[in-house]
């Protein structure tokens, strides 16, 4: 082994060209990454930390402009003729992409999928490539591998598919992993145990990663090296610990203090119920056979009770499929449920939709993906501005434009924009766009479905001031759904633990957090906060 | 939150719109993008050129004059029916093209006719050949001459060709001008297709949102209905039909209509099983919209790229729907312009082939400008292109 890196990148620049535009995604990047060991690129999306990654094994879209040099074991990967570059693609460099859902092939069973780049790259004989996949699976814990080889990816969970991903870049011994957020579309406890395995995987075969994230948590758990990126461009770079204790950029700094954080507004438990449900139940009709017959149920929601008083918050925390956003929509009467709910003291599982219109004035919800919530195809003030055309229509045009204009500024944004389009903002100002939707009708109760899973951290600390700071000036009372529970803690004084539809635990937040009774809920925070604990330590 | 009323300047920017249209920012960057496709907006001006064109056959080609001086008064032949009693005849409709009629009103006034003098059902009485008579600027000398003796008072110098009426792309196997029908035919053919089109459009979109929206039973029951309904042998019940029913304009579209809409609900219908369950839309519930207010504002626009894909095929299926029964005999009633019936001609007449290429050449430049238009409307309304 020689002393030179495995991975030497040198003044890497990715531009795009369109319409006559060029955009520079990666501008004058170099990093290298040495033998067995990880380099992590962090940066907010956007940053160009991905498409740096893609252009080192040529995968980018074509129209893409890669100057500079990408050498890997000595020879410039961006120069390298296609056959070259084959050999290298899937056998010495492998790759791990962020949403396991999609990068499988739905139509071939795991086998086939494992076994085609074994054969690919040099292994002919049918016998010895099962045994090896065989092998692979038992390797990144699937268990029972024999039985699953003939699965086909929508029969294994998200953690399941995330293995077979890795259990395939592993297929042909790489000297390097790339892993663009390998974690990110899973659930903490799922993250927590691919992490586990890619940390093993990687001492027993002595590889090198190139990790790619934008959670710095992983980065000080997991990398050797830290490369910053903003906006194309490396902005710091070096060793974990040094980079984590003494940030010298300004925007590392940002970034590292970026944590959500202050304390949840303490409730008062003399004031008034805003909602309550008791034993709440959604529950879908399976049905099967001629006649479409009724045989069992899917139990989204099962025997849920809640009170959620003004100005206070709860949360509800659990893993994706535990019901968190089934409950909250059967709150609002957006889906059929059962038991009663009442709200502002009357009882509203009975009512029509026309007897629950002019109630939607007072409940609001706010979504998690900003970009999937706002239509494209509306101007800011047409968006904010909708709900007061339906419950006060008694508005001139005038007026509507000057109450949205209100509830843009109190959201932080400039009411000049208010004629521009979604696509023009971004994540984070969308989020608020959102927000103002929410709150310009003025309601009581406002629920808040992953408002910041979809933002970058910076951003995300920023919503929950401000979603703080709106529930200390108008008395709000949130629901407050998130997985994240790290913004949890900085939002609700009280929560409920959520697994497969019903109340695993619940409590006042501190006595949740501090104590926690139940079996389950020490694994999600176990798995949520000890690389949050780490990097804080 | 309520409106400031103390004098303080208010918050919201005043609203800017800005051109003849008022057109919002949104709209103006389509416009734009469609500006750009030098293909598609040459299409346009070219086929609104030909379309006006058509629109104005009554004055552009017609066998009466636009206007006339006659005895101190002045007339519209070409629009309003004036006996022939007036000009000192006895015929219940006045054929101005007589050569008598037409030297009684030039002794007493003075006529402006159209650039072509015949309109798309008369016959040129003085053909130079027997029917269909090629383009006058393909005859001999001798045969221009032999025509134009039958129409010059004796006396006369004949000039040969300078002296008759021009055909200037023939007469069909009838002796009637083929410019004159090919621009009543076309603009039949094209009326016929926006008509068509646009209401098949309409029924189709409302079909597809309505199943797409609500799903479940309505989506089921519609789905079997149209899956039964578009495996009816079309032409064969279009024929059947046209047996007892009189073929007119208004007839046949409605015949057609009866299964041209079915073409868009399957698009529409997957768009609004994709879209209702995006967030905004569960936003706009969440704010008390109606289902109304919803299907229009918010799932229509997102169907409106796929609907605009499938339009111009659509309208060029039907003009070519229309074209074929003509080709076949089963459309318009005998007698009516139309492009169809211009290829039949040339089917039957092969020795006549500027009959049958007129009819190829105008069919495949219509239809070729109306994909091209409508190619250029798509992009230009496609977001991915909008939102870069």
């Amino acid at each position: 082994m020689t002393d030179a890196p495995l991975l030497d990148v040198r003044d890497l620049s990715v531009a795009f060209r369109q319409g006559g535009r060029e955009t520079r995604a990666v501008d004058q990047v170099s990093f290298s990454v040495a033998r067995g060991k990880t380099l992590a690129l962090v940066g907010e999306s956007g940053s160009g930390k991905s498409i740096s990654a893609l252009s080192i094994v040529r995968l980018l879209p074509p129209g893409a402009q890669v100057s500079g040099e990408a050498r890997f074991d000595g020879r410039n990967m961006l120069t390298v003729d296609d056959a070259t570059l084959r050999s290298v693609r899937g056998a010495r460099i492998t790759m791990v992409f962020q949403e396991p859902m999609t990068s499988l092939n739905p139509l071939q069973t795991i086998e086939r999928q494992i076994a085609e780049i074994l054969e690919l790259h040099g292994l002919s004989d049918a016998n010895a490539r099962r045994s090896r996949v065989v092998e692979l699976l038992t390797e990144v814990g699937i268990p029972n591998p024999s039985a699953r080889l003939g699965a086909y990816p929508h029969q294994l969970s998200g953690g399941q598919r995330q293995r077979v991903m890795i259990a395939m870049a592993l297929a042909n011994k790489p000297d390097l992993l790339i892993a663009d957020e390998p974690t990110t579309a899973l659930d903490v406890t799922v993250q927590a145990q691919i992490l586990a395995l890619l940390e093993r995987l990687q001492q027993t075969y002595g590889m090198a990663m190139l990790f790619i994230t934008h959670d710095l948590g992983l980065v000080r758990r997991f990398a050797d090296t830290v490369c910053v990126m903003q906006k194309g461009k490396v902005i710091e770079t070096g060793e974990v610990e040094t980079v984590f204790s003494a940030p010298r950029h300004p925007y590392t700094r940002a970034l590292l203090s970026a944590e959500p954080k202050g304390d949840p507004i303490v409730s008062d438990d003399a004031a008034p119920v805003v909602v309550s449900a008791d034993n709440l139940r959604v529950w879908f009709p399976i049905k099967a056979g001629f006649m479409r017959r009724t045989v069992d149920h899917v139990k989204a929601v099962d025997g849920v009770s809640l009170i959620i008083r003004e100005g206070a918050t709860v949360g509800v925390v659990g893993e994706s499929g535990s019901g968190k956003t089934t409950l909250a929509l059967a709150l609002l009467r957006l889906i059929r449920s059962e038991g009663p709910i009442v709200f502002l003291g009357d009882r509203i599982d009975g009512k029509s939709v026309a007897e629950m219109r002019p109630l939607r004035r007072d409940m609001q919800i706010v979504f998690q993906d900003p970009y999937g919530s706002l239509s494209p195809r509306m101007s800011v003030a047409e968006i904010v501005a909708e709900g007061l055309t339906v419950q006060r229509p008694e508005l001139t045009l005038n007026e509507r434009r000057e109450i949205v204009a209100q509830a843009l500024t109190e959201t932080g944004l400039d009411p000049a924009t208010m004629d521009r389009y979604p696509h023009e903002f971004s994540g984070g100002q969308r989020q608020r766009i959102a927000i103002a939707r929410a709150i310009v009708l003025e309601p009581k109760f406002v629920v808040l479905d992953e408002p910041t899973s979809a933002l970058d951290m910076s951003v995300q600390a920023q919503i929950i001031d401000l979603l703080r700071d709106l529930q200390r000036r108008r008395a709000l009372a949130y629901l407050f759904i998130s997985h994240d529970l790290r913004v949890v803690k900085a939002l609700a004084a009280h929560l409920i633990v959520m697994r497969h539809g019903k109340v695993v635990e619940e409590g006042p937040a501190t006595q949740v957090f501090d104590h926690p009774q139940q079996e389950y809920t020490r694994a999600l925070f176990a798995a949520a906060f000890r690389n949050q604990v780490e990097s804080l330590s | 939150m309520d409106v400031i009323t103390h004098g303080a300047a208010p918050l919201a920017p005043p609203i800017s719109r800005s051109g003849w249209l008022q057109l919002t920012p949104l709209d103006r960057r389509r416009l734009v993008n469609f500006k750009a496709n030098r293909r598609g907006y040459l299409s346009f001006w070219l086929f609104t050129i030909l379309f006006v064109m058509s629109l104005l056959s009554n004055i552009l080609a017609n066998d009466r004059p636009i206007l006339a001086w006659y005895k101190g008064e002045l007339l519209f032949p070409a629009f309003v029916n004036y006996p022939e009693e007036k000009f000192g005849g006895f015929l219940a409709r006045t054929d101005y093209r007589d050569p008598v009629i037409e030297s009684e009103i030039n002794t007493h006034g003075w006529m402006v006719w159209p650039p072509v003098h015949f309109s798309y059902d008369t016959h040129n009485l003085a053909l130079p050949t027997p029917a269909p008579s090629p383009p006058t600027w393909m005859l001999s000398k001798s045969q221009c001459e032999i025509a134009a003796a039958k129409t010059l008072r004796p006396g006369q110098t004949n000039h040969g060709c300078a002296d008759i009426e021009w055909n200037w792309l023939g007469t069909d196997d009838q002796g009637r001008d083929v410019v004159a029908r090919l621009l009543y035919g076309f603009r039949i053919s094209v009326l016929f297709g926006l008509i068509l089109a646009t209401i098949s459009s309409i029924v189709g979109v409302a079909a597809g949102a309505v199943q797409g929206f609500f799903g479940g039973r309505v989506d089921l029951v519609l789905q079997r209905f149209i899956e039964i309904w578009s495996s009816l042998p079309q032409l064969y019940l279009l024929i059947i039909i046209s047996s007892f029913l009189t073929p007119g304009f208004f007839v046949l579209l409605g015949i057609l209509l009866l299964f041209s809409w079915v073409s868009l609900v399957h698009v529409v219908r997957a768009e609004f099983l994709r879209a209702r369950n995006f967030e905004y839309v569960n936003a706009a519930r969440a704010l008390g919209l109606s289902n109304f207010r919803i299907i229009t504002r918010h799932l229509l626009p997102n169907a409106t790229v796929a609907t605009l894909t499938f339009l111009p095929f659509i309208l060029n299926s039907s003009i070519t729907t229309l074209t074929s029964l003509d080709f076949l005999g089963f459309g318009l009633p005998p007698g009516s312009p139309s492009l169809g019936e211009i290829l039949l001609q040339g089917k039957s007449n092969l020795q006549a082939p500027w009959l049958g290429l007129t009819g190829f050449i105008i069919i495949a430049l219509m239809l070729s400008l109306l994909v091209f238009i409508g190619e250029a409307v798509r992009d230009a309304f496609d977001p991915r292109k909008n939102f870069g």
